[in-house]
C-alpha cells in the first residue's frame, strides 16, 4: 500500500514537472488557432481552429524572409566558428605553451561578458566596415559570443584524446596542418556537431545586436521580428499573429532538441563542468 | 610534436577574430565613456574627463536598475537552483521515458528568450489572459491582476519567466552531476542507516556541490546581463529596467553614446566583481564541503 502511494506521488511529481514546462507551448499553440474574439475565450482547445493567423504573418510582414535571414545568420556563424575553433582548440589541447592557462581563462571570461559593454564600439566598428543594416555585420559581431564557447568545449573534448595520435602522426612526418586535417578532424565530428548546435541555437535566439545593428524590416531576424509584431501601442496587440509566430520558430528547435537531447546535454555539461 | 611557435599560429585566427570583434569594440566603449560623443555624430566628441562616471554614480535611474538586476539575479538563481534541484533529484529515479522528459526540459531553454516572452505576455495578459482566468477560476485573486503594467508586480512577473525559461537548464545540469554520484555510496548510506534527508545532505550535495557552483556561477553571469526578457515583457519600464537595458537605452534611445558607454562599462564592472565574488566565495566553501 504504501509503495503504491509512493509510486502514485512520484508520477504525479513528473507530471506536474511536465505540465509546468510544456503548458506555456500548449496555450501558444491553441492561442495561434483562434481568430477573432474567439481569442479572449480561455478554453482547452478552439471550437474552430482556423490557420489564418499562419497565413497572415508571412502576408502583413516579411516573415519568410527573417526566418531566411536567422538561417543565414546562425548557419554562417556555425561555419566560421567551427573552424576557427577547431584550429584553436587543437594548439589549447594538443601543446603545451606558456601563457595556455591564462589564455583559456580569459576565452571564459569573454564568453560571460555583458554584451552591452561592447555596444557602442561594435556600433562604430560595424558602420565604419560599411555593414550596418547587413548580414554579415551580425555574423561578425555574434563571433562574440560564440567563438569562446566553442573553442572551449573543443579543447574539453581534444584533451580526452590520446597521445599516441601525435606521436603516430609524428613518426609518419605529418606536419601539424595535417595532423590536425586527418587525424584529429574526423575524430571531432560528433563534438563538431554537439558544439555547432549550442552555437546555432545561441546565434538563432540572439535579439540585442540584431535588434541594435539593424533597421529595415527586410534585414531583421527572427527574435527582432517576433519582438517588433508588438508595435508601438501596448493595447490591441495581435496575439494570434505573434502566437503563430512564436510556434513556427519553435517547432523546428523542438524537433532538434528531440534528435539531438543526448548531445545537448553532453555539450551543456563539458562546457560548464569543465569550466 | 607541434611547436609553441606553431601553436600560436593555429591559435592566431581566432585571436585575431577576438581582437577585432571584442578587444577592439570594448576599448572604444570605454574611450567614449570619457567623452562627450553622440550616436548620430561619432566623430565630433569632445574630452570629458569622469564626468559621465560622476553623474552616473548621482543617477537614480541608475541605481535603479542596478536595485532591479540585483534582485532579479539573486531571487531568480535562488528559486532556479532549489526548483532545479527538486527536479534533478526527481528525475535521477530510474524511470521510463526519461529521454524524453529530459527532451521536453530542454525546450524551454532552447526557445529565443524573445519567444518566451511573448508567449508569457499573453498568458499573463490583464484581460484575457490564462493565468488570471486560472487564479480566478480557483478563487485566489477576486479581479484580474495588471502583472507587467503594475510596478509591483511588474518585476516578480519577469522572475517568474526567467524561472520557467532557466529552471530546467538548471536541473538538467544537477542531473548530470547526480548521475556521476556512484551507486555503491547510496548502499552504504543505507546500511549505516542514513535516511534519505541524511544521505541527501551527507552524500549527494558534497559530491554535486562543485558542479552546482558552476552551475550557479553560470546562471548568475546570464541573470546579471539579461536584456531580452524586460525589454519584450516591460519595455523600458523603470520599474524593471535592468542594467544593460538601462544603458541601451541611453546608447541607443536617447543618443548619449558618452553617458550610455560610461553605463555600459560599469555593467561590466559589476558582472567582473559578482564573477570575482562568487569564485572566491565559491572555494572558500568548498574545502568544508569535501570534510563532509
Amino acid at each position: 500500500m504504501r509503495r503504491w502511494a509512493g509510486k502514485l506521488g512520484f508520477a504525479l511529481l513528473v507530471a506536474l514537472i511536465l505540465f509546468y514546462t510544456l503548458f506555456p507551448f500548449y496555450w501558444a499553440v491553441v492561442s495561434s488557432l483562434k481568430s477573432g474574439a474567439d481569442l479572449f475565450l480561455v478554453e482547452a482547445w478552439p471550437r474552430a481552429p482556423a490557420w489564418g493567423n499562419y497565413t497572415a504573418v508571412f502576408q502583413d510582414q516579411p516573415f519568410g524572409r527573417n526566418i531566411l535571414n536567422s538561417v543565414f545568420v546562425a548557419g554562417a556563424v556555425v561555419l566560421v566558428s567551427l573552424a576557427l575553433a577547431a584550429s584553436a582548440a587543437f594548439a589549447l589541447a594538443r601543446v603545451s605553451f606558456r601563457g595556455r592557462g591564462l589564455l583559456l581563462g580569459t576565452l571564459l571570461c569573454v564568453s560571460m561578458f555583458p554584451q552591452v559593454a561592447v555596444l557602442s564600439g561594435l556600433f562604430e566598428l560595424i558602420r565604419a566596415l560599411g555593414l550596418y543594416n547587413n548580414l554579415l555585420g551580425l555574423v561578425l559581431s555574434y563571433l562574440i559570443f560564440t567563438l569562446p564557447f566553442t573553442i572551449w568545449v573543443l579543447t574539453a573534448f581534444l584533451r580526452e584524446l590520446p597521445l599516441e595520435l601525435e606521436e603516430a602522426a609524428a613518426m609518419d612526418g605529418a606536419t601539424p596542418f595535417v595532423t590536425l586535417t586527418r587525424i584529429f578532424l574526423p575524430l571531432m565530428a560528433p563534438a563538431m556537431v554537439t558544439t555547432g548546435l549550442l552555437a546555432f541555437i545561441a546565434a538563432w535566439n540572439e535579439f540585442l545586436f540584431a535588434l541594435t545593428l539593424t533597421l529595415t524590416n527586410e534585414m531583421r531576424t527572427v527574435p527582432v521580428a517576433i519582438a517588433m509584431i508588438t508595435g508601438s501601442s501596448r493595447y490591441e496587440l495581435p496575439w494570434g499573429l505573434i502566437m503563430a509566430a512564436s510556434v513556427i520558430v519553435t517547432v523546428p528547435l523542438v524537433l532538434l532538441v528531440l534528435v539531438f537531447q543526448r548531445r545537448l546535454v553532453a555539450g551543456l555539461t563539458a562546457g560548464a563542468v569543465k569550466g | 610534436m607541434v611547436t609553441p611557435r606553431t601553436a600560436w599560429l593555429f591559435l592566431a585566427p581566432a585571436l585575431l577574430v577576438l581582437a577585432l570583434v571584442a578587444g577592439w569594440p570594448l576599448g572604444r566603449t570605454i574611450f567614449f565613456s570619457l567623452t562627450d560623443a553622440r550616436l548620430d555624430a561619432l566623430e565630433e566628441w569632445r574630452f570629458a574627463g569622469l564626468s559621465n562616471y560622476a553623474f552616473l554614480l548621482t543617477d537614480p535611474d541608475w541605481w535603479g536598475a542596478v536595485r532591479v538586476t540585483l534582485v532579479f539575479a539573486v531571487v531568480s538563481v535562488s528559486i532556479e537552483t532549489m526548483l532545479g534541484l527538486v527536479i534533478a533529484l526527481t528525475l535521477n529515479a530510474r524511470m521510463r521515458g526519461r529521454g524524453l522528459v529530459r527532451a521536453a526540459m530542454l525546450v524551454p531553454w532552447a526557445i529565443p528568450t524573445v519567444v518566451s516572452a511573448q508567449m508569457w505576455a499573453w498568458m499573463l495578459h490583464d484581460q484575457h489572459g490564462v493565468v488570471n482566468a486560472a487564479l480566478m477560476g480557483m478563487g485566489v485573486i477576486a479581479q484580474p491582476l495588471a502583472w507587467t503594467a503594475e510596478p509591483g508586480l511588474a518585476l516578480a512577473a519577469v522572475i517568474a519567466v526567467d524561472v520557467w525559461k532557466s529552471t530546467p537548464f538548471m536541473a538538467l545540469l544537477m542531473l548530470a552531476a547526480l548521475q556521476l554520484v556512484p551507486n555503491e555510496l547510496y548502499e552504504a548510506a543505507k546500511v549505516d542507516g542514513l535516511g534519505p534527508v541524511g544521505t541527501f545532505f551527507r552524500i549527494t550535495l558534497p559530491l554535486i556541490w562543485p558542479a552546482l557552483l558552476v552551475a550557479i556561477l553560470f546562471r548568475t553571469m546570464d541573470a546579471l546581463r539579461v536584456f531580452d526578457l524586460m525589454y519584450v515583457l516591460t519595455g523600458n519600464s523603470r520599474a524593471t529596467a535592468s542594467m544593460s537595458v538601462h544603458a541601451r537605452q541611453l546608447l541607443v534611445d536617447f543618443q548619449d553614446v558618452g553617458y550610455g558607454s560610461a553605463a555600459a562599462t560599469m555593467v561590466a564592472l559589476v558582472v567582473a566583481l559578482v564573477a570575482v565574488a562568487l569564485v572566491t566565495l565559491g572555494r572558500l566553501r568548498l574545502s568544508p564541503a569535501g570534510r563532509a
